[in-house]
């Protein structure tokens, strides 16, 4: 919980890890991938304040007490959905898995909830692990990451046959929240790895369930607003919005704030820090600060207002993963009627 | 004998395909050798997996624009600090193409596909820029509608944006409409202001993509960084 100005805001972290990126973890001969993608991630750390830098030995591998001080003792978060991203590939014991995850979020388990991840490429195995991650672990959502790499493939659609049987296994299981991650390679190659059709494909034809679109398909933020605007379960993961843009390029952010309110709306925007690219702390106390910059390019976008704020922090994460609000931390009973929201455009 | 500011001129005309920026301005260029009419080329990235497919594009085009100088027999471009770098350069300076470098990974013709469709957006969001600028100058979005290229004055913007039209092969005589979609059908007045919103969008998203990768560079090179623009 986060209070400021006599406003109290209920903070859903939508997106964090617990990480393993250190040399030890390296799977031998692809030492090069490993150390790439952590180095990669720690470009886009040091995006925000410096203050807030950690080493580069803290960044690969951190600490329990760490990440929960980071998290729930600085960070105001309540809760934080915990995703996993394998990348067996390049880490030996994989880079974040949900096992690792559920020692923490079975130590805490009113701190964390606990998504599961599938891919399709592992076949009836893979289903019969989903099946067993909701059975274990009882996950109302999943993470895909659609750029890993597998087998010498480098990547995957939505678009995917076997994507839809995944699809239709989290429909049946009751595993409703759909977080899509999209990367830099797929399957082919010289398409368009960041194009997010797929999703609009999959959104279509699985009305139950939702798709929260991480990073809010960055660097397709065209592509997924005018494909959010039509689809109604469809949602923006601010992830690496927040982290990468509201401190280091503020006068964008806030153009991307202002396309997403006006394309998608304050109802389906989800907060997330993506933690331990970046922490919760300052995301969370400068987005409540945030207001547009001065000058005239941002006067026809939308305005946010104390209550989008909170809804966007945390209230409409509550929303999709059932999870209980305080009643002082609440909106008013009229404007929490969500279900009877329209999109803001048609 | 042929200088480096001739070559680097030359490569100045090559732009990141999802940034719509010259590789110069980007400062992808990291070091350029101009000798005997050879000239050795070198390219970085913000990260180490940026995207391969447009990667392959800049170090293919970077190249051709090399060899494009009077003067340069050859040209040797290598990307550095990148997961495929070894399968990019191999493919460009072998000339084995995308689809050699990749083999297996590809489907369907090359790049050319997905160059059509930058080329499609850069186009909106350089028609977006421009038309942004009339509004600004007083003219109503039914002037926009109703306007020639003839009726534009000369601008920079005016300029990137015929040439961004030409790419896409479309008409820039004196009396085509300004305001043409990406197949260069005339957008009617009645539609001329969702059409720029849309549009607006379009350059939003690839101005902002060209402020986190200038900022990436900055972060991964120890470059100092530029303020922001604020166009």
């Amino acid at each position: 919980m986060y209070e400021k100005d006599g406003e109290k805001y209920f903070v859903v972290d939508g997106h964090g890890h617990f990480w393993d990126a250190s040399p030890e973890n390296w799977v031998e001969g692809q030492e090069q991938y490993g150390k790439g993608w952590i180095e990669c991630f720690y470009g886009y750390h040091q995006l925000g304040p410096e203050e807030y830098y950690w080493p580069m030995e803290k960044f690969q591998k951190y600490s329990e007490e760490t990440m929960m001080k980071d998290i729930f003792e600085d960070g105001h978060v309540d809760k934080m959905i915990f995703q996993p991203t394998y990348l067996k590939s390049w880490y030996k014991e994989g880079f974040n898995t949900i096992e690792q995850n559920a020692d923490l979020a079975e130590k805490y388990p009113d701190k964390f909830i606990l998504n599961g991840r599938f891919d399709p490429r592992d076949g009836d195995e893979g289903l019969r692990e989903l099946e067993r991650q909701h059975e274990r672990y009882g996950i109302k959502g999943v993470k895909c990451y659609t750029a890993e790499w597998h087998n010498g493939s480098k990547g995957w659609t939505l678009k995917d046959p076997e994507a839809k049987r995944y699809l239709e296994k989290c429909e049946e299981l009751g595993v409703n929240n759909i977080h899509v991650h999209k990367g830099p390679t797929i399957w082919p190659l010289n398409k368009d790895a960041f194009d997010v059709k797929d999703v609009d494909d999959a959104a279509t034809m699985f009305p139950n369930l939702n798709f929260i679109v991480e990073h809010v398909g960055l660097p397709r933020i065209e592509d997924f607003c005018f494909m959010a605007t039509q689809e109604p379960n469809v949602y923006a993961g601010l992830s690496v919005v927040t982290g990468a843009l509201m401190h280091s390029r503020p006068r964008f952010f806030a153009k991307v704030i202002g396309e997403l309110l006006f394309w998608v709306g304050e109802d389906k925007m989800l907060f997330s820090s993506d933690y331990a690219i970046w922490e919760p702390k300052w995301q969370v106390e400068m987005f409540v600060d945030w207001d547009y910059p001065e000058g005239h390019e941002f006067d026809d976008f939308p305005r946010l207002s104390t209550e989008g704020k909170k809804k966007i922090l945390g209230l409409n994460a509550a929303r999709l993963y059932d999870i209980e609000v305080p009643a002082e931390l609440r909106l008013p009973e009229a404007a929490t009627d969500l279900q009877s929201v329209e999109p803001t455009v048609s | 004998m042929t200088s480096r500011a001739e070559v680097l001129g030359a490569l100045s005309g090559v732009r990141d395909p999802e940034l719509d920026e010259p590789i110069t301005d980007l400062d992808f260029v990291s070091e350029l050798e101009v000798e005997n009419g050879t000239a050795s080329v070198r390219l970085r990235l913000p990260t180490y997996f940026c995207a391969p497919n447009f990667a392959y594009l800049m170090v293919a085009d970077a190249k051709a624009a090399a060899l494009s100088v009077p003067g340069i027999e050859s040209a040797n471009v290598v990307l550095d600090d990148h997961y495929a770098s070894g399968e990019i350069n191999g493919g460009v300076n072998d000339e084995h193409g995308f689809d050699g470098a990749f083999a297996g990974e590809t489907e369907g013709p090359d790049l050319e596909e997905l160059r059509t469709i930058f080329r499609r957006k850069s186009f909106v969001s350089r028609q977006e820029q421009l038309c942004r600028e009339l509004l600004a100058e007083g003219h109503t979005p039914s002037d926009l509608a109703g306007m020639t290229l003839s009726d534009v004055p000369a601008s920079d913007s005016l300029q990137k944006y015929l040439e961004r039209r030409a790419e896409l092969g479309l008409d820039t005589s004196e009396d085509a409409p300004l305001v043409v979609d990406p197949d260069g059908k005339r957008v009617p007045e009645e539609a001329v202001i969702q059409h720029l919103r849309f549009a607006r969008t379009v350059r939003v998203s690839i101005e902002g993509n060209a402020e986190l990768c200038r900022s990436l560079l900055a972060t991964r090179y120890g470059i100092p960084e530029r303020e922001e623009t604020t166009a």
